[in-house]
């Protein structure tokens, strides 16, 4: 069965786990030590190898209210940040749980022996990030996640889980309504897979391969939200794409990848190229009391200067990317199409400053040097947006995070609700182990209680295998490459779904995806089915073209500006609109539908705390 | 436009070849590029494993003109581009296709060398209380990227094949980094010397050389183990006192 490129399916191996994770970054290692903690099986699958999902990317830091740095800081006040910096689309049970759990699983990273820099008095130190009151993300210099990733990998693997590594789910199977299991192939041979499970949590990460300038790998192509959409699963706030204000520009081999909000931390600027400061010229109202008035305050507030409010830069990611995107539209920017991002200048402040920088910022001063040839320790960067996260994805329960399938969780940023329609920095990170140890608990329990038999629908594993095999099976035709397929895909998105968004534009990308879609649907692929990249990026198609259509259609329908989702042609705030939130599913006839709920309303004890930190 | 010729390794777990293609290069290119380019347009079944590429999940590890490297960290203008840029597999592992290798053995390494043990917390509220010059002696090791380049140039693996003896350089940062770790009270040296082999080391710093995150790991993570193990193992008071039962 591991022959030519078409053939038949053979039988399929099969694989049980009481609990199955798809996905082996934060959440689903989270996850999976927290099921097997419960005495179940567990088995990860994950895409790439183990220790290479995207949460090793990231840099900044992990947000808990541990009050190390600054005693004023309390759950409550991160609650309250979360909240405004989702501009109250969030849901409050999610931001609750997440600020009052975050410091015990941040502390349970050091009890597995995660390192983080420390405190003159030897505990984990806090930096200051975007939309945070307090100092409050615990870090490593710029490589958090990736001492998060190995932490979770190294202590996962002495737990009695099993991993299989470079496998990929193409679809979930379910059982009276109930998910028990999934359909996939392991890449090495192109075997295909059906794992059956009692409980299956997708914690897949995002789809920033929908968009051409991106910050994330090829794996992020939306596995987990179209997955869990295809099972009947509803998706929610899916027009909330985060566009991280600062990527890389230059070379345009590097364009997208992401320079840590970390730099502006610590002190680095925003200059057009007249080299103004850009962003003190727009300050929100909501965030006006909480901003510095002048240089001098922002650079004390950066070197924990209590009674100093923060600088602009250090404002919303959906703020400063605007910010950005306005001076260069309007012919301010840099020259390779960004704006300058400069933290050399601390030098006029501080003595050592290059080593200071070096020491705070490794990860950026190696990447610049080596990528770009720039010394931020001497010169500025060029910046400019690139599509980072989903803050949309599959719609929870605020306690279990289990979908609206029996048996189906998420965690982590496949799942939706915490960071409503803008996720602060250093939040995500969070998320991953607050709820990726909530999805592994219950989902542990649901699988218990199913007990052990556990039937799957071999007609649906048929069918998945048809689907998968498909790409072999047909003429190859111009222009119909898998990757030429998903490059114009990623164009289209760009241009026509990205950080400003027309309602004229947004018509055309759904005519787009129509057309794309049948060109995906006659994609063919040469060769055979060992490691081969071709087929699966021809089978990744199917769930960027479902995260597409639902980013689209939830952006056309909310005309209003809110957070990320900002609309040329309605660019003010909708006080109706702010009260609903949408929701995305397959209709009966097989079409994606759109409705709208209700924001789920805080509780008068949150609610109280909202109005007390205004 | 410029063009570049490079010449790829295809094949699979029993034979293969080098093969030419040539392609437009650009600004600030990096062999990554190249690769997938070629991917796109001229094989569209060229494996390769990548992820980040930004030189931080360390997945794209291969030998470029018989260097251990990362594609997404060679730059092309570092490359003499007249005569054709060859990339090849990691030969220190079995070929899977192309320019990806069967890895595996390293997770199975890995799990062989004992976890970190904490010390009890120093504090009521179960944390612990560690100086930052404590946390940055370990913090070199916990950089790496586990790219597996040093194993891939390590003339233990790569030329003798004592995978079964020899658990490499990295699994010796990884177990310095769990031996300096300001916590850890964990005692590996026996198993270093013994089932992780660390004699075979004969200190030729390939390994330092080759490493994309710049971890001196011969200096300061292998050469101080070894003198951990020596200490234990052959210093003649201390086998005298485990004699009589007084240490161990």
């Amino acid at each position: 069965m591991s022959g030519g490129g078409g053939g038949g399916g053979g039988t399929p191996e099969t694989i049980e786990h009481d609990v199955l994770v798809i996905g082996a970054g934060g959440a689903g290692l989270r996850a999976a030590i927290a099921a097997s903690a419960a005495g179940v099986s567990v088995g990860v699958v994950c895409k790439s190898l183990l220790g290479k999902a995207h949460t090793v990317m990231a840099e900044g830091g992990v947000a808990a209210a541990l009050a190390n740095v600054d005693d004023r800081d309390s759950w409550k006040v991160h609650f309250a940040d979360t909240m405004r910096g989702g501009q109250y689309l969030n849901d409050p049970r999610m931001a609750e749980l997440h600020a009052k759990e975050a410091p015990d699983r941040v502390r349970e990273l050091e009890a597995w022996g995660a390192l983080f820099d420390r405190t003159t008095d030897g505990r984990i130190l806090q930096r200051n990030f975007g939309g945070h009151a307090y100092p409050r993300l615990a870090h490593v210099g710029d490589r958090t996640g990736l001492e998060m990733i190995r932490t979770l990998q190294d202590h996962g693997i002495h737990q009695g889980i099993t991993f299989h590594m470079e496998c990929t789910v193409t679809s979930l199977l379910t059982d009276g309504g109930r998910v028990v299991g999934a359909f996939g192939y392991e890449r090495e041979r192109g075997r295909f897979r059906v794992y059956r499970a009692g409980a299956v949590v997708l914690a897949t990460g995002g789809i920033g391969r929908a968009y051409r300038i991106t910050s994330n790998s090829w794996e992020y192509t939306g596995d987990g939200q179209a997955l869990a959409y295809d099972a009947g699963a509803e998706l929610v706030d899916m027009e909330f794409v985060q566009f991280h204000p600062t990527g890389m520009v230059w070379p345009p081999s590097v364009r997208g990848i992401l320079v840590t909000e970390g730099v502006r931390g610590e002190g680095g600027v925003l200059l057009n190229k007249e080299g103004r400061r850009f962003m003190f010229d727009d300050i929100p109202p909501a965030y006006q009391n909480q901003t510095a008035d002048s240089e001098d305050e922002g650079w004390r507030y950066t070197q924990g200067d209590k009674s100093a409010r923060r600088p602009p830069e250090l404002l919303t990611r959906d703020h400063v990317a605007r910010c950005i995107n306005r001076e260069i539209k309007a012919g301010r920017g840099s020259p390779h199409g960004g704006v300058f991002l400069d933290i050399a200048w601390i030098k006029q402040r501080m003595k050592n400053a290059p080593e200071h920088i070096r020491k705070k910022l490794p990860g950026m001063y190696h990447q610049f040097m080596e990528l770009a040839g720039v010394d931020i320790t001497a010169e500025p960067m060029e910046v400019g947006p690139t599509t980072h996260y989903m803050m949309g994805g599959i719609r929870v329960d605020a306690e279990t995070q289990m979908s609206t399938v029996p048996g189906l969780y998420a965690a982590g940023e496949c799942a939706a609700g915490l960071h409503g329609a803008n996720r602060l920095g250093g939040n995500s990170l969070s998320d991953l182990l607050v709820f990726g140890k909530r999805a592994g608990d219950h989902a542990a329990r649901f699988a218990r209680e199913q007990g052990t038999v556990r039937t799957v629908p071999t007609a649906q594993v048929e069918a998945a295998s048809r689907a998968a095999l498909a790409p072999f099976e047909r003429p190859p035709a111009d222009g119909n490459n898998p990757y030429q397929v998903q490059h114009a895909l990623q164009e289209m998105m760009q241009d026509l779904v990205g950080i400003v968004r027309t309602q004229q534009e947004m018509e055309r990308a759904m005519d787009g995806l129509a057309a794309l879609r049948a060109r995906a649907a006659r994609t063919a692929v040469p060769g055979n089915r060992e490691y081969n990249p071709g087929w699966h990026t021809a089978l990744d198609l199917a769930s960027m073209l479902v995260v597409s259509e639902a980013i689209t259609r939830s952006a056309l329908a909310r005309t209003e500006s809110r957070g990320a989702h900002f609309r040329d042609d309605h660019p003010g705030k909708d006080e109706a609109q702010g009260k609903v939130r949408h929701v995305i599913k397959r209709g009966a006839d097989g079409a994606m539908q759109l409705e709208r709920i209700p924001v789920t309303p805080p509780s008068p004890e949150l609610q109280r705390i909202i109005e007390e930190q205004r | 436009m410029a063009t570049a010729t490079f010449r790829i390794w295809r094949g699979d777990r029993t034979s293969g070849a080098l093969r030419d293609y040539t392609t437009e290069i650009g600004d600030g290119m990096v062999v990554l590029d190249a690769v997938h380019q070629i991917q796109a347009a001229q094989a569209p079944d060229l494996a390769v494993r990548w992820n980040c590429k930004a030189g931080r999940c360390g997945s794209c590890s291969a030998e470029i003109n018989g260097m251990p490297r990362l594609m997404c960290m060679t730059r092309l203008e570092d490359l003499p581009l007249e005569r054709p840029v060859t990339i090849e597999p990691m030969k220190a592992f079995p070929p899977v296709r192309d320019l990806v290798t069967d890895v595996s053995w390293n997770y199975r390494a890995k799990a062989a060398i004992a976890p970190f043990t904490p010390r009890p917390p120093d504090a009521a509220d179960g944390t612990w209380r560690m100086d930052q010059g404590d946390v940055d002696r370990a913090m070199e090791f916990r950089k790496c990227i586990e790219c597996f380049l040093c194993q891939d140039v390590c003339h233990v693996l790569r030329e003798h094949h004592l995978h079964d003896r020899f658990v490499g350089p990295r699994f010796l940062v990884h177990a310095a980094a769990l031996e300096m770790h300001p916590l850890d009270v964990a005692d590996r040296r026996e198993a270093l010397r013994a089932a992780h082999g660390i004699g075979y080391c004969n200190i030729t710093k390939c390994c330092t050389t080759v490493c994309p995150e710049h971890i001196t790991i011969t200096d300061n993570a292998i050469i101080p183990l070894k003198e951990r193990v020596a200490d234990r193992a052959y210093d003649p008071i201390r086998a005298l006192l485990r004699l009589v039962g007084l240490a161990h």
